[in-house]
């Protein structure tokens, strides 16, 4: 059905393993401050890339750049064969196959959960209500939280909102699914449902780019390890490598600061 | 909660026994509530002592006056003016007596019949309008093009045999009505573009927003309504001609969408960017974002302030006075020309004002209540 939707030569654009996302040479600036520094990174279809690093350091905005919610100034950002540039076609293009998980969940208060999750199928890809509606109730099932369907946001709990808005972004059904610091707004007796409902989707095969500080989940999922620092991408690694004997200094101070506490 | 709050109470309760210091027993000093009450909300302090006693000493000397004058003494129904001359309360037959013409201002007399049947429709639309039950685009839109269709044939006339009546002879309430509801359909999504070109990201729609707004905004309505009914023409090719009516819409409803916007922009700046980036990042287009996200939650926030400029729409629209339409205010005025009647003119603006009051006070009344629909079950 997704396949349906996109024209032929598009969706044989990026086979199993092969580049999903390139980010060559992209630098960003606010102002003065240089938030992106020569970042180089591909990205295949499949691959779970966890992103860590200090604070500040440039990892929410480097996915933040996948979905153009942050634009580059200099360098090439291509997504599924589509180049990301002021061209509002292509960004929106992007954005139907790029699903993006918030901090602070970004769920819309005055609709309810199954509103929420059927909106954007029905508006952009100009699905009958009906059939939003039954995808819906599937990805809250896959959530565990389908009998919440009726409630506002508001009478949810952080997790159970966090879950809410990652079956909001799959109702998409979109290729590649970005996680932006998913757990650190949530009390920690809710970390767990969010990261369960993350494993299994990694372990279906989806493209996932997750920023976060969860060194336990990164462990389990990641075939590939980022660490930035400073606006630069300082290691890319396998898990087992990175967590065992990463290169740089850096990266070892960091995750000594992390891991002993 | 309350369960366990109304089960507490009952003598042997299972939550009595089971949860002791949670019980709460009926308080004791139940039959003096009165005095609690004035003890608390009147007596509370020293000041609140005071400021209670010069309230009632001040009720005392005022109410028993009016009393006299408005209910006790006053003449209630008479043809004679005479008689309201000779009493010493109120004049209210002065109503009775010049409600057609303050209504309807100068309408021909023959054709009120119609304005009635206007009015009626009006206001059942507008009902129906408020109510939730019947909140479907479609519907409402049918309804209003159909009502509307409706009131403009019996103002105007000119069709199914009614005699026609050119605009500048309508008058009184249903004057009052069309400015109104003109101003506030027209002024609306002007108001709602303006807010929304003012934070736009493209520089030419934002610089021409914020003239707009800011050069209008500082201008008094009267102004406005000036150019509009006599400079505005002299830019008109010769021969042409816009109803004068129309262009005092017109300009009230962009007088009215200048205020409006500055409220809607503080609504839609209170919409937190993850809002917007959700949206974004869904896919969705500005449009869609627009008027699916960020439009429905602004809207809600600004609601109070919203209905304060409605509210005061409506009472604006007896400016119309400076270009000699009569609206019920001037409409009354124009009554109290008559020599009979002239000294009771205290009685037929205190009617007047209660007609605009009940107005005000309805939808005022209205928006709390819609308020609190737009809020249930949502915790922000």
């Amino acid at each position: 059905m997704q396949e349906a939707a996109r024209s032929p030569e598009q969706a044989g654009r990026a086979e199993r393993g092969e580049t999903i996302i390139r980010l060559d040479g992209v630098n960003k600036w606010y102002g003065e401050f240089q938030a992106l520094r020569d970042i180089n990174l591909e990205i295949r279809r499949g691959e779970r890339v966890v992103v860590c690093g200090p604070s500040g350091s440039g990892k929410s905005t480097m996915i933040r750049c996948i979905n153009r919610l942050e634009s580059h100034q200099r360098g090439r950002i291509i997504v599924d064969g589509i180049e990301l540039k002021d061209n509002l076609k292509n960004i929106e293009a992007v954005r139907r196959e790029v699903g993006m998980v918030f901090q602070s969940f970004n769920l819309f208060p005055h609709m309810r959960v199954i509103d929420n999750l059927t909106l954007a199928p029905m508006l952009v890809r100009r699905m009958p209500k009906r059939e939003a509606e039954e995808i819906a109730m599937r990805y809250l099932e896959r959530v565990r939280i389908a009998e919440q369907a009726y409630k506002y946001p508001g009478q949810l709990s952080g997790g159970q909102q966090q879950r809410v808005a990652i079956a909001r972004s799959l109702c998409m059904q979109p290729r590649i699914m970005l996680f932006d610091e998913p757990t650190s707004a949530l009390d920690p007796e809710m970390i767990k449902e969010v990261l369960d409902v993350m494993v299994e989707l990694a372990n279906e095969g989806m493209t996932m780019v997750v920023v976060t500080h969860e060194m336990g989940f990164a462990k389990t999922v990641a075939d590939t390890m980022v660490f930035m620092d400073q606006a630069e991408i300082v290691e890319v690694a396998p898990p087992d490598t990175f967590f065992t004997k990463p290169k740089s200094e850096r990266t070892q101070l960091f995750l000594s600061q992390i891991l002993t506490h | 909660m309350a369960d366990t709050l109304t089960r507490a109470g009952e003598p042997g309760g299972p939550s009595t026994r089971a949860a002791p210091t949670r019980a709460s027993a009926p308080p004791p000093e139940e039959k003096i509530a009165v005095l609690r009450w004035l003890r608390d909300n009147l007596f509370s302090s020293p000041f609140n002592t005071l400021v209670t006693i010069l309230i009632v000493a001040g009720l005392v000397k005022v109410v028993p006056g009016l009393f006299a004058w408005g209910i006790q003494n006053a003449v209630w129904y008479t043809k004679d003016h005479e008689v309201c001359r000779a009493a010493s309360g109120a004049c209210w037959a002065v109503i009775g007596e010049k409600h057609r013409p303050m209504l309807f201002g100068l309408y021909p007399y023959a054709e009120h019949w119609r304005l009635v049947v206007a009015l009626v429709l009006y206001l059942g639309a507008f009902s129906i309008t408020l109510m939730r039950r019947f909140w479907n685009p479609v519907f409402l839109i049918a309804l209003w093009v159909v009502v509307g269709t409706a009131v403009g044939i019996l103002l105007w006339g000119g069709v199914f045999g009614l005699t026609f009546v050119p605009s500048s002879q309508w008058g009184g309430l249903p004057l009052t009505m069309v400015l109104f509801t003109g101003t506030v359909v027209l002024g609306m999504p002007v108001a709602v573009l303006l807010a929304l070109g003012r934070r736009s990201h493209l520089p030419l729609v934002k610089t021409v927003c914020v003239t707009f707004i800011e050069t209008l905004r500082g201008v008094p309505l009267i102004t406005i309504l000036f150019v509009a009914v006599n400079v505005f023409p002299l830019f008109l090719p010769s021969g042409m001609e816009i109803n004068t009516l129309l262009r005092i819409i017109v300009g009230m409803a962009i007088f009215f969408a200048c205020y409006q916007a500055e409220v809607i922009r503080g609504g839609l700046q209170a919409i937190p960017r993850g809002q917007y980036e959700a949206a974004e990042s869904l896919g969705l287009t500005y449009w869609q974002m627009t008027r699916r996200i960020v439009l429905p939650q602004a809207l809600r926030i600004c609601l109070p302030a919203m209905v304060n400029h409605i509210i005061a729409a409506i009472k604006n629209t007896s400016f119309v006075l400076i270009i000699g339409l009569f609206d019920i205010l001037t409409a009354t005025t124009n009554v109290l020309e008559d020599p009979l009647w002239r000294r009771f003119f205290v009685e037929a603006y205190l009617f007047v004002a209660l007609v605009y009051f009940v107005f005000c006070y309805a939808l005022s009344k209205y928006s709390q209540r819609l308020e609190q629909w737009l809020s249930a079950g949502r915790q922000y």
